[in-house]
């Protein structure tokens, strides 16, 4: 018997929740690693220390991010296994391969780094430091690249194969599952968005001590760094962001259809929606206001293709678990031991549309009964939640422009040396600081609810993917993992808080902002 | 990869997940274990920032250990990682709570003066190092039983039991074996990097968590030989090729569990060397050499770990409910493709990882005193 559809939604929940914590922390981690590197490596070469109070004091916020970094990411390594035990048992094959080398080679490099760039400033000479920091950059960008190779080919599952005696997918090309498409653009689209939220985060708050009147020589420093890094950052999340990630995949063709809430194929090219209610139950969009041209533009890259629209998606896929119930109902003939070559060129002929075939596992057990009602349900199905995409992206888009406008003024600011005199872009910079969250959560919730109702695309439905637990078990860990993270992400909000208006004073270095006003009330 | 056969992948892979853990036991099992002395054994603020500061550099890169080997079971074994961390929910749900503490507690104590808040941090970094270490032997303890859960036709796995059937005498003695042994091997290492008077506390908690851990590894022994049955499997498929769990069959017997020793006699090198190891270890730390110490105890953690291993080979998860479910290492396992690439990656990562922690561990090496804490600012 299968887990119930609840337990099913709850660890959809518990999924998305703990992955979207873990979120939280991972974009300042991979983006702060690298400015910590700029900032060394200024340090090594032209030896003023205020570069090294830079890199410290950022490095010491970068810390206490990196601490939640790791209590959110344990939770998700165990979680294909407590919770989505099916689906490991059935994708482990492939899936497994990619967070094993993530340990090996990016997590085992960062972790045992991370120490010694915060214990090692006296026992090692600059440029080992310098490598160390390096290191540990390095180590979180290819724990990056592991990660996004493991859910990009959950978006576009290539090099595997079923086999019918063991019941899994398997491996068939290991290049592949590494070059796969979709994972490439996913790598390049999420650490860029990584780097201009460290980006922001350091410019954000260094406007703040320029409002405040306080450190000016640290911030006008870090301010540099920042804006230049950002404006680099922004440029590749908007620009080099999913260039050929959608002319593969079936998945990505869905979500992109229903990012634009495009519900019928237009004739290329066809045309951007700014402003839209898709409406899923009359599949149109209200109140539509839309730009001729763009969307062909953005999706396809050219004039003359078409975007597919959701309706004639869903008729494909109609037909697609027609075929997926042949396909069901020659496995069910190997397993009862008929292994004649007859029934093996059967099953191999059907195959490529078991995924489909098993959408209807949701109305009727035995699949190959379904009734066209149940067909039209699961056919419906394939049609991610259009609202929710389109209003996301366009949030994530929104936060990307803004972004574009703040890094661009403050680097022609820098650059022309008159950054600090004005006001109102300190103050936009300072409260601009959560924009990358925002997007990059959206962004997430695009690419993971855009891929519904599958967790691998094309072949395992998420309705089959979770373990058999009961709603009592779900409820319990659900209310212990929100719990306990709000909780620790309280007290890490409070002491990032305390030591950003700290400042660089939390050094100790006799030279900074309030050691300074102490002394001199001391002296007094 | 045509260099090796199936099934060789396939004992290959039970070894490397061995080493994965025991990697796992002798370098986070140290942090664990100091981590439970903390709160005893420093009695002023300043004397557990000296404790913490033993482990504070180097305790990330240790628990890449766990991580790395959930990822390995993970990729090398999917029905494993599928059947036992489902089945066992609460347990890993205890465990991850108990882990959560540990980077923020490491992280976050002494960023604050107040008292409350870093006495508070430290007994949740004792959390983070005492429930991980006593479950895990607990849930050792219940593999050698047998886990209740069984397959149906699409090899979706149930688990029928509940969490607190886990907490059989059994199971638990199995946990006070490993919690401690961590905290024998926790105390050694404190030892080995702090003088005075918590460097004499240490040597007398060492001596205290040998004698319990070489008393219950003893009785658990016994209770192996003439308690439990163990299982054997009676009949299999040809082990070089792709299996499917539900076509062999096995068998309940008591005694099952000591019969490798009859057909492998030099596997008894594993329980001798726990043994040996333990005596040796706490011999050692009481003329004060330390290095020594250190090292015996790392030996009688392999020996103790790969004694469970060798007894229940070919299994990793059997089945209490329905024999033919269990897991052995020719069925639970990827396909041979998956199991050679991981092979190449694993003998060129492993290698690379344990030469560049060295190199850490050489850096951070020297002794931690109340004084070196004071002189340096890079502590925590
Ligand atoms: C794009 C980047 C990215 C994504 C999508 C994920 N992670 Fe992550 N993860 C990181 C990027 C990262 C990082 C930057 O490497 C972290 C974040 C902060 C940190 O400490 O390292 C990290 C930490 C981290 C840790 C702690 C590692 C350590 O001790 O150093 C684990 C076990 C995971 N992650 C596991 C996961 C799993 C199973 C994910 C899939 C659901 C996942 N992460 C998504
Ligand atoms: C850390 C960044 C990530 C975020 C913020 C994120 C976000 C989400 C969200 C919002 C959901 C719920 C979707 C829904 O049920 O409608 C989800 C589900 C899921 N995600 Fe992700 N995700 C992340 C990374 C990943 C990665 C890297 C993987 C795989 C390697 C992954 C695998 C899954 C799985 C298995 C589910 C549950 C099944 C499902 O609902 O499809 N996620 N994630
Ligand atoms: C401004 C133009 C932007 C465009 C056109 C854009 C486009 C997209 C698209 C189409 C996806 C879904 C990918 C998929 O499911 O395959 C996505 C995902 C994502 N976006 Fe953006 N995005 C933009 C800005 C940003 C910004 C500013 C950030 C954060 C700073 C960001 C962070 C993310 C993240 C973290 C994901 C999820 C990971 C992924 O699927 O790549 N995006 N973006």
């Amino acid at each position: 018997m299968l887990p119930s559809a609840e337990v099913v939604d709850l660890s959809r929940l518990q999924f998305g929740a703990t992955a979207l914590y873990h979120f939280l922390f991972v974009p300042l981690t991979l983006g702060m690693t690298w400015i910590l590197v700029i900032m060394e490596s200024v340090y090594v070469m032209t030896g003023k220390p205020v570069y090294k109070d830079m890199t410290k004091f950022w490095g010491k916020l970068f810390g206490i991010n990196f601490a939640m970094g790791v209590t959110t990411g344990l939770t998700l390594e165990f979680q294909f296994g407590t919770n989505w035990a099916y689906y490991s048992h059935y994708v482990g094959d492939i899936f497994g391969a990619p967070l094993a080398i993530e340990g090996m080679m990016a997590f085992f490099l960062e972790s045992t780094f991370v120490g010694l760039f915060f214990f090692g400033w006296d026992r090692l000479s600059k440029e080992k430091h310098l490598m160390v920091t390096f290191l540990v950059a390095i180590g979180s960008n290819l724990s990056a690249l592991w990660i996004l190779i493991a859910n990009g080919w959950m978006q576009n599952p290539v090099g595997a194969e079923f086999n019918y005696e063991t019941m899994r997918m398997e491996m068939t090309s290991f290049t592949a599952l590494i070059f796969n498409p979709v994972a490439q653009v996913k790598f390049v689209h999420t650490v860029a968005a990584g780097y201009t939220a460290a980006s922001m985060f350091v410019l954000g708050i260094s406007s703040w001590y320029l409002l405040k009147n306080r450190d000016v020589g640290f911030a006008l420093r870090s301010i540099a760094v920042a804006s230049g890094f950002g404006l680099a950052s922004i440029l590749s999340v908007i620009v080099l962001g999913d260039e050929s990630g959608y002319t593969t995949g079936e998945v990505q063709k869905v979500k992109l259809a229903a990012i634009e809430s495009e519900w019928h194929t237009e004739p290329a090219p066809a045309a951007f929606t700014v402003f839209g209610l898709p409406n899923q139950t009359e599949e149109r969009t209200d109140y539509a206001v839309k730009i001729p041209y763009v969307l062909g533009l953005i999706a396809t890259r050219s004039l003359d293709e078409e975007v597919t629209g959701l309706i004639d998606i869903k008729n494909q896929n109609e037909a697609r678990i027609r075929n997926g119930m042949q396909s069901y109902a020659d496995l069910q003939r190997l397993k009862s031991g008929d292994k004649s070559e007859a029934a093996v060129a059967a099953f191999e002929k059907s195959k490529q549309d078991l995924g489909f075939g098993l959408l209807l596992k949701k109305y009727t057990p035995n699949v190959t009964d379904a009734t066209d009602a149940q067909i039209h349900k699961a056919a419906a199905d394939t049609i991610p939640n259009v609202f929710t995409l389109f209003w996301s992206f366009r949030v994530m888009v929104a936060m990307g422009v803004l972004m574009l406008f703040i890094f661009t003024a403050s680097f022609y600011f820098t650059a022309k040396r008159t950054i600090g005199k004005q006001t109102w872009l300190l103050r936009l910079a300072l409260y601009a600081i959560p924009a990358p969250w925002i997007a990059a959560e959206m962004g997430w919730v695009v690419a993971e609810m855009g891929r519904q109702p599958w967790t691998i695309s094309g072949i395992l439905p998420t309705y089959l993917s979770s373990s058999s637990r009961t709603t009592g078990d779900l409820y319990f860990s659900l209310t212990g993992l929100i719990g306990f993270y709000t909780l620790l992400l309280a007290i890490e909000m409070f002491l990032m808080f305390k030591y950003a208006r700290l400042g660089p004073s939390s050094l100790h270095t006799g030279q900074y902002f309030f050691e300074k006003k102490q002394a001199e009330v001391f002296h007094a | 990869m045509t260099f090796f056969d199936y099934e060789t992948l396939k004992l290959i892979w039970w070894l490397f997940i061995g080493v994965l853990l025991i990697g796992f036991a002798v370098t986070d099992g140290f942090d664990m274990g100091v981590t439970v002395w903390l709160p005893f054994l420093g009695k002023s603020d300043e004397e557990r920032r000296v404790i913490i500061n033993t482990v504070g550099p180097t305790w990330e890169g240790n628990q890449t250990w766990l991580i790395t080997a959930a990822g390995a079971i993970f990729a090398a074994w999917p029905l494993v990682y599928a059947a036992a961390f489902s089945g066992l929910y609460f347990a890993l749900l205890l465990v991850l709570f108990a882990l959560f503490f540990r980077p923020v507690g490491f992280d976050f104590r002494s960023k604050l003066p107040n008292p409350h808040w870093r006495n508070g941090w430290d007994w949740a970094l004792f959390t983070g190092g005492a429930v991980p270490a006593l479950v895990f032997g607990v849930a050792f303890g219940n593999l050698f039983i047998g886990l209740p859960f069984h397959y149906d036709d699409t090899l979706r796995s149930f688990y029928t039991g509940s969490f607190w059937a886990l907490l059989n005498p059994f199971a638990l003695l199995c946990g006070v074996v490993s919690l401690t042994m961590l905290m024998m091997h926790g105390a050694v290492y404190l030892q080995l990097r702090t003088e005075g008077t918590i460097q004499k506390r240490a040597q007398k908690a060492a001596f205290f968590a040998g004698l319990v851990c070489a008393v219950s590894f003893t009785l658990a022994g016994v209770w192996i030989a003439y308690g439990i049955d163990g299982y054997h499997i009676t009949s299999m498929q040809d082990v070089n090729v792709a299996l499917n769990p539900l076509t062999k069959t096995v068998e309940k017997s008591a005694g099952a569990w000591l019969s490798n020793y009859h057909t492998y006699p030099w596997m008894i090198l594993a329980p001798i060397a726990g043994f040996a190891g333990i005596s040796l270890a706490l011999l050692s730390a009481r003329f004060q050499n330390e290095r020594t110490a250190f090292v015996f105890s790392s030996i009688a953690i392999a020996g103790i770990i790969l004694t469970a291993g060798f007894s229940m080979f070919p299994f990793i998860m059997p089945s209490s409910t329905d024999p033919v479910s269990s897991l052995t290492i020719w069925d639970g396992v990827s396909s041979k493709k998956t199991l050679g690439i991981m092979f190449i990656v694993t003998i060129i990562f492993l290698p690379l990882i344990m030469l560049y922690t060295s190199w850490v561990y050489r850096v951070m090496r020297g002794k931690v005193s109340v004084q070196s804490i004071k002189d340096n600012t890079h502590t925590a």
